[in-house]
């Protein structure tokens, strides 16, 4: 099959791969229909995940049809229209059980390497590194998918694939991080980074009854979208000071709730192999400014995708305005129903967010334009099916 | 008998034919969420431990507030591990200890221990 894999020097590259195999009784293969680009993806790109290697499949955001299931799937059967979550985990351990399946203890194929990195292992996902515990990505023509009883989910027949296809981690992320922020009625929420992360959180926000929603970021052309898709208000930090403005419109309290949904910020520069494997600190701006913008006693929730550490973290700040951090990566298991309802119910649209869409053989410039955010691309959604222009 | 000791926070030795020496460091433990009576069926060990034989010592108890069990392995002092020989360069037997415990927890947790895709070399060329 053709995949979108990973090549040295941060390069992208289709290549002809073996077709994904049932491997455990849990296991689903999906055809894939569509698959996005994510901010996530772009550290590794860039070469900053230490256990990348050449080969390895892109892609953790995809939906498509099951073309066969192994015994122990019960959920699903061949030609369900399916959209997959981007962390694998087992449904079965006690994280799991207890509402954490972004913890989940089965669903890593190599945990040392982030045990190592972490203290803990983590679940793995969708297009990471196989050597740290990841799974081969949906950036190709069919993808295993492991536990899939638990990590894919039927698509209703009134949702589109271009909407349901964010259920996979974009939507599933702002609704967790409006969950543990804990949104509720009259909350202020700001949220920094108007990429499709920033805008669904912001959207998720606005449903759980949100009073003011306040999103930030420089690209004025998201700004226009967020106004357009999210009822929130804009801030373009290029021309404000974010502390001063957002003080003034908090009576001088500052947001109950401040979302990081930027990651960390990145000069464009790949990492050499010993950067990577000795963790070169990384720069967490947009962190900082919520730590220091959220109200006293609020909630600064991180999502962005830091791959080790940062330096210059308002550790203090956290103490004296006895701060909550809250920190996340989502997995779809109790989230993605609801949002696959709400997406039917037209309360949820998310297709505006792909704005360009091209065939996997055009990964080089798809990712390009959308680390560049060259012509207004949110995101690029590949589609195998869609020919080649070559 | 492990039924009864359900809620005891004390070590309870799984059936081991040789003595167990009271624990005194060294050990890797993972916690099953699931009772102790499933993660020794029959006070037998689970398969990945069984494969390491008498070279590792296996104790389990229950895990606080309801979290199933944690179940502990070391190797035995002064024991070679099976097998071992041929990872002249390879793995670490600690590694190997703490593996089988990971793949015993997956088995008793999810029926399955989770596979890795098989790489191009043992599949041959692509289709």
């Amino acid at each position: 099959m053709r995949a979108l894999c990973w090549a040295n020097a941060g390069q992208v590259a289709v290549r002809q791969v073996p077709d994904p195999e049932l491997r455990n009784g849990h296991d689903a293969i999906v055809r894939v229909r569509l698959s996005a680009t994510c901010g996530g993806d772009l550290p590794l790109l860039a070469g900053l995940a230490p256990h990348l290697a050449d080969g390895d499949i892109l892609g953790h955001e995809f939906l498509g049809e099951v073309v066969a299931v192994g015994p122990q799937v019960s959920r699903h059967r061949v030609g369900d229209r399916v959209v997959v979550s981007s962390t694998v985990a087992c449904g079965s351990c006690w994280q799991c059980r207890s509402g954490a399946p972004w913890c989940c203890d089965n669903g890593n194929l190599a945990p040392e390497a982030s045990e190592l990195a972490y203290g803990h292992p983590v679940p793995g996902a969708f297009g990471r590194p196989t050597a740290a515990g990841g799974f081969a990505g949906g950036h190709a023509e069919y993808v295993r998918v492991p536990y899939a009883d638990v990590g894919a989910y039927g698509i209703p027949d009134a949702v589109s694939d271009e909407r349901a296809l964010f259920a996979a981690d974009a939507a599933p992320a702002g609704w967790l991080a409006a969950e543990l922020g804990g949104v509720q009625p009259g909350a202020v929420v700001a949220v920094w980074g108007a990429g499709a992360v920033g805008q669904l959180t912001a959207r998720a926000a606005s449903l759980l009854g949100a009073d003011r929603v306040i999103i930030m970021d420089p690209q004025v052309d998201r700004l226009r979208m967020a106004r357009r898709h999210t009822d929130a208000e804009t801030v373009d930090p290029r021309h404000t000071d974010i502390l001063a403005e957002l003080r003034e419109r908090t009576g001088g309290r500052g947001p109950d709730i401040c979302v990081e949904a930027v990651g960390p910020a990145w000069d464009g520069r790949p990492r050499s192999l010993t950067e990577r494997f000795t963790g070169a600190a990384e720069r967490p701006p947009a962190v900082r400014e919520a730590v220091h913008a959220c109200r006293k006693g609020g909630t600064v929730v991180v999502l962005g995708e830091f791959t080790g550490h940062v330096d210059a973290f308002p550790l203090g700040a956290v103490g004296a305005k006895g701060l909550r951090v809250r920190g996340a990566r989502q997995h779809g298991a109790g989230q993605v129903p609801t949002l696959l309802e709400r997406m039917a119910r037209d309360e949820l649209r998310t297709e505006y967010l792909a704005t360009h869409r091209l065939p996997l053989e055009e990964g080089a410039r798809g990712y390009a334009l959308f680390r560049d955010r060259r012509d207004g691309c949110v995101r690029t959604v590949f589609s195998p099916e869609l020919p080649s222009a070559e | 008998m492990l039924a009864r000791l359900a809620g005891a926070r004390r070590r309870v030795r799984a059936v081991d034919p040789r003595p167990t020496a009271q624990p005194a460091g060294g050990w890797a433990v993972v916690t099953v969420d699931r009772p102790p009576n499933e993660v020794l069926p029959g006070g037998r060990w689970p398969e990945p431990l069984r494969r390491l034989g008498r070279a590792v010592q296996v104790d389990v108890w229950p895990a606080p507030a309801d979290r199933g069990t944690e179940l502990a392995a070391r190797i035995r002092p002064g024991t070679t591990l099976p097998g071992l020989a041929a990872h002249v360069a390879g793995d670490h037997p600690d590694r190997v200890v703490r593996a089988a415990l990971r793949q015993a927890k997956q088995l008793a947790e999810t029926g399955e221990v989770l596979r890795a895709d098989r790489s191009p070399i043992d599949r041959g060329p692509a289709g």
